[in-house]
């Protein structure tokens, strides 16, 4: 497999090498299959297969929010939503539970933001190594022009993100123009330089799970180092199906090429119970690299407050409630 | 380990599901049982242990089942079967209804019980057994309300007798009782020596559905319990599922007892890789086809077929894919495979896979508990010819080989003695849908596996046994006509006299077999004489060469059951047309052959013809409601080669009531005419020359059917065996149609109105088919 040379440098620690992307591949890309039925199956038998108990729970549920990309992507954000957000990204789950349960420094994956918001949320972070992560090119739509879109990549770079979340044009998708989705995702992954280029397939508006498929393919040959669902403004965003058409093409592109490449479900998930399923799918299919925040991110706002209720339900013993939990 | 070390290594932990309410249910009944008879739990007797696979420790003892423990049984349920049956269909289906309601209300108990006896994971029990057991009950509650006016003309067959296996104790009764009872019929069921308990808490549970006393018993026991109700006079039907060497025993026991009978048997199904499939996918139905109760499955898809050009591909992420399975206590609620039902099953699967001399054996690189866990295992690069291949594991043992073409797997996939269930997976609908039907199953899922449910038919062909359970078909196989039948003497050929009269020119009489007129092998042939001692031919007489010579000649013609609907009806009636032509010389004959006017049998017979030329192309299949996104269809195929042995006192008409139907179901058949006045039939066969019947369809050896019978019943290569004889060879042919577990269907002696109601139609129709189901979850 001939894979193209990008420069790799990396600012973020990480246990494997960065995706280089490779040289579009239109015959593997053909020959992708991905069967409805039989992946709803899987996803629906899962829930029944895997079980998380007791304190296994608890390390289970602390590792999803320490993957979790604390996210805001409203009209109305301000400096100081964000600032408010950022502060929960530091102190995710109050101080007096993760000394209970031996895990005194614990931190968000990262923190999401639109571009005008990343240098507040910069700052807001000064100190930590919790990176900021910006949506870019026209987020959500991607129908901005195309060279404000790759700019647009620039700009959020030059303001400080260290992970870019990039839309994909889904017309490309739909009309099965695989060459110009490789082209666009190699030119947004040039343009985010040493960020880290999450592509989101916007799933909901893809149509079928066989397109879900391709596309990841094509994304990744083209450089992405994350493949994203969903940009949560989906009518149908995050699903297990989804999930799991996405992270077998992970794993095949990782048997092909030796190279890793990160997962993130957004949008939708919000029980804690659900993220449990994301993990448990995460290790079965592709293994304990992916359980860590190098290659699996939760993008989510409202899932941290359940999973802290959990947590206080563990310590405790008693079904906890919400106001008793800091807002992001 | 702190919460910190999880946080790293990520492992998952112990999450076992609770026993406590089993074993409060248990220790009230002091961890002993009798059997379940007449409404009530008997006082234990001699008992045996049975124990949890997965710990070894000793769970209840339970009642060796004896003759008189058997006798009460049947007693009390042959007591009871008249007011069970008398009760109107919506008064049973409220009683099925409360039994499935009850299952349901007692869910957890009864999945926890199974997990315990048998050593399945709770998931499955939890998620799958007793979910279907309740859909049983529900399903059948609705055939119960609805069988007086969809059936009218049916009636309960009385007392059954069940005899289950283990892998699937509480489902299996629920498949046998449902049913029985649905139709009215009262039953002794069996269970399994190593899975008791679920049967005995059904039983338990039952009083508090309204089920009246003696409907339902239980009685425990080993296979000579079993063996022992399979012999019992006072039973009317026996349904088995289990093995085929067992299955076999029981349609040897049974044969000429006049007890109705289902077995389903083993298989080693093939499970078809093409290479345009969603090769992930497929591998995760691997998982539920050989890893589901750890391969203890009859219909598992034990036998990979995968297309070469991905072979080394699919293996390598299976293999990855195993190595991801977790074995451990079968009440972790976060394990795929839990232990093995019994260590002498372990040793079993131990000794088979250890005598595997070729291919190359990989065991999932997962930890393997100790005690009765047998590692899920997967060999590769074996032949067709290997054992392995050929014969049933049960056990979570997969074997591969590769094929090159659609064709090439087929053959391969047909290449046993077996036939009960088949997958296939390919992205391409064209491909699927002319696979299935060439597939030698009695259930073919396409891009799916282990798909089950009470609205659609699970049966086999060939040697994994024969008869439906659930859907319409399998109710039928507990009901039968409300017919008054007399006793059919056997016929007598009038004698030869001591001056037989001689008219006309001689005539020869031959056999007719792949479209030619072929002489008898054995050179010998007998005279024919009318009642007043005319001399009307010889008739040759058939051995088992020419039987061997005919059945050849029906399998050459298969392309039979590829023709149309259509054609077949065209070529009927253009049977009907030529006889129709010649009808006063049939009239004749027939006056000649018996000294009775035949104008009448002439009449029918063509009238007949007409009936199955009409039902060629009506007698549908179905789409059956399953609770997924997809359709099940339910068709009605050929049972293959039919070999009859025809009626004696009506020598055109019965011949023709069991030729019609066979051939314009597209079977091929092989006639033996009526012994004594056979010459109609030779005459036929002229008929049959001159109206487009491709060569082999219909073939005739005339000669005696005490003779024929044998090796007709007994050639492995014919699919169902029929006796209409007046000679009494019932029992001979249920006897030898054990070879091959061939379908049959005799008359114990007992006449048929030929010219009847009862001399055509469905009964015949269903006799004709199997009922073949193709599951075909769709959704893009």
């Amino acid at each position: 497999m001939q894979t193209l040379t990008v420069p790799a440098k990396t600012q973020l620690q990480l246990a494997h090498a960065r995706n280089p992307g490779m040289v579009l591949d239109l015959d593997w890309v053909a020959s992708v299959q991905a069967n409805t039925s039989a992946i709803e199956r899987r996803a629906t038998t899962l829930g029944g297969r895997r079980s998380v108990k007791k304190e296994f729970q608890a390390a289970w549920l602390l590792k999803a929010v320490s993957m979790i990309d604390l996210t805001t992507l409203s009209g109305d954000d301000t400096a100081g939503r964000v600032r408010r957000l950022c502060a929960k990204a530091r102190q995710p789950v109050a101080q007096s539970m993760l000394d209970q349960l031996g895990m005194p420094s614990l931190t968000t994956g990262a923190v999401c933001v639109y571009h005008e918001m990343v240098e507040t949320a910069v700052r807001a972070l000064e100190g930590t190594n919790i990176p900021v992560a910006a949506v870019s090119t026209g987020f959500p739509a991607g129908l901005s022009p195309y060279h404000l879109r790759i700019a647009e990549i620039g700009e959020s770079v030059k303001s400080g993100a260290k992970e870019i979340d990039i839309v994909i044009s889904r017309r490309h998708v739909l009309t099965q123009n695989w060459q110009a989705l490789y082209d666009e995702t190699r030119e947004m992954r040039a343009a985010c330089g040493d960020a880290h280029m999450k592509a989101i397939l916007a799933t909901g508006e893809l149509g079928t799970l066989r397109n879900v498929a391709r596309a990841s393919l094509v994304c990744m040959m083209g450089g992405a180092d994350f493949i994203k669902t969903s940009t949560g403004k989906e009518t149908v965003n995050a699903t297990l199906p989804v999930t799991l058409t996405m992270i077998r093409c992970i794993r095949e592109y990782q048997d092909r090429t030796g190279i890793k490449v990160g997962y993130k479900p957004a949008g939708g998930i919000s029980k804690a119970k659900d993220s449990l399923l994301y993990l448990a799918l995460m290790k079965d299919e592709l293994g304990h690299p992916w359980l860590q925040p190098d290659l699996f991110r939760f993008g989510a706002s409202s899932l941290l407050g359940d999973i802290e209720r959990q947590l206080e339900h563990y310590l405790t013993g008693r079904y906890s409630a919400a106001n008793r939990h800091a807002m992001g | 380990m702190t919460i910190r070390d999880i946080f790293d290594s990520m492992e998952y932990g112990p999450a076992p599901e609770s026993n406590v309410e089993v074993l409060a249910w248990l220790a009230v009944h002091k961890n002993r049982f009798g059997h379940w008879i007449d409404g009530a739990f008997t006082t234990p007797g001699d008992t045996f242990a049975t124990k949890n696979p997965a710990t070894g420790k000793t769970l209840a003892d339970v009642t060796q089942g004896t003759a008189a423990d058997l006798d009460k049984a049947v007693t009390a349920a042959r007591r009871a079967q008249p007011k069970w049956a008398g009760l109107s269909g919506h008064q049973r289906a409220k009683i099925l209804y409360a039994l499935a309601r009850l299952v349901q209300k007692q869910s957890r108990l009864f999945a926890v019980l199974e997990t315990m006896d048998n050593g399945k994971p709770i998931r499955e029990s939890r998620d799958i057994d007793v979910p279907l057991v309740a859909r049983h009950f529900y399903y059948h509650a609705g055939l119960a309300q609805l069988l007086p006016s969809e059936h009218p003309d049916m009636q309960p067959l009385g007392v059954c007798g069940a005899v289950i296996p283990w892998n699937f104790p509480l489902l299996m009764l629920a498949w046998k009782v449902a049913p029985a009872l649905a139709a009215g019929n009262t039953i002794i069921l069996k269970p399994a020596e190593y899975t008791p308990l679920t049967a005995l808490l059904f039983a338990d549970l039952s009083q508090q559905a309204g089920l009246p006393k003696g409907v339902l018993n239980i009685v425990t026991g080993d296979g000579e319990t079993g063996a022992a109700l399979v012999a019992h006079p006072g039973i009317d039907k026996i349904a088995f599922t289990g093995s085929t060497p067992v299955g076999r025993k029981i349609r040897e026991a049974t044969a000429g007892t006049g007890k109705a009978l289902t077995l389903e048997l083993g298989g080693k199904s093939p499970y078809i890789v093409f290479d345009d499939a969603d090769l992930d996918s497929a591998i995760e139905g691997l998982v539920d086809a050989i890893w589901f109760n750890s391969g203890q499955v009859c219909c598992a898809g034990s036998r990979l077929l995968v297309q070469e050009g991905v072979a080394d591909r699919f293996h390598e992420k299976l293999k990855r894919r195993m190595d991801g399975l977790r074995l451990g206590d079968p009440l972790d609620k976060c394990i795929d495979v839990g232990a093995v039902v019994d260590p002498v099953q372990l040793a079993t699967i131990t000794s088979m896979v250890d005598a595997c001399k070729d291919g190359e054996i990989y065991r999932a690189a997962t930890a393997i508990p100790v005690g009765c866990f047998y590692p899920p295992t997967l060999i590769t690069g074996l032949s067709a010819a290997s054992t392995l291949m050929q014969e049933e594991i049960f056990g979570p043992v997969l074997v591969s080989m590769t094929f090159r073409t659609p064709s090439e797997a087929v053959e391969l996939a047909n290449n046993t003695r077996f036939g009960l269930a088949a997958t296939v997976w390919t992205e391409n609908i064209n491909l699927a849908l002319d696979i299935a039907p060439k597939l030698k199953a009695g259930v073919v899922w396409v891009n799916a596996t282990n798909l089950f449910d009470a609205a659609a038919g699970f049966g086999g062909v060939r040697e994994s046994g024969f008869g439906r359970e659930g859907g319409w078909e399998g109710l039928l196989a507990y009901l039968k006509p409300k017919l008054k039948t007399n006793s059919l003497p056997q016929t007598k050929a009038f004698p030869e006299p001591t001056t037989p009269e001689i008219v006309g020119l001689d005539r020869t009489a031959k056999l007719f077999i792949g479209g030619k007129q072929a002489r008898p092998d054995g050179g010998y042939s007998k005279a024919i004489y009318s009642p007043k001692g005319k001399l009307l031919g010889h008739v040759g007489l058939g051995n088992r060469k020419d039987i061997r010579n005919a059945v050849e000649a029906a399998h050459a013609a298969k392309g039979w059951a590829k023709s149309t609907a259509h054609n077949r009806a065209q070529i009927l009636f253009y049977i009907a047309e030529n006889l129709s032509a010649r009808a006063a010389e049939f009239g004749q004959r027939i006056r000649d052959l018996t000294g009775k006017s035949g104008d009448a049998e002439v009449e029918a017979s063509i009238q007949r013809l007409f009936t199955y030329a009409a039902w060629a192309d009506k007698f549908d299949g179905a789409v059956k409601s399953v609770p997924i996104r997809g359709v099940a269809l339910a068709m009605n195929e050929p049972c293959g080669v039919i070999g009859a042995l025809c009626p004696d006192e009506a020598p055109l008409l019965g011949l023709i009531s069991l030729m019609a139907p066979a051939i314009a179901m597209g079977n091929t058949t092989i006639l033996v005419p009526s012994e004594t006045c056979p010459l109609a039939a030779t005459d036929f066969y002229q008929i049959l020359e001159t109206s487009d019947l491709p060569a082999g369809v219909v073939n005739i050896v005339t000669g005696p059917h005490a003779e024929l019978a044998k090796p007709l019943a007994g050639h492995l290569d014919v699919d169902a065996v029929w006796t209409f004889s007046s000679t009494p060879i019932s029992a001979l042919v249920e006897k030898e149609a054990a070879g091959n577990l061939k379908r049959t269907w005799v008359n114990h002696a007992r006449a048929r109105d030929w010219f009847g109601p009862e001399g055509e139609g469905r009964p015949f129709l269903r006799a004709a088919t199997e009922v073949k189901t193709i599951w075909i979850p769709y959704g893009e």
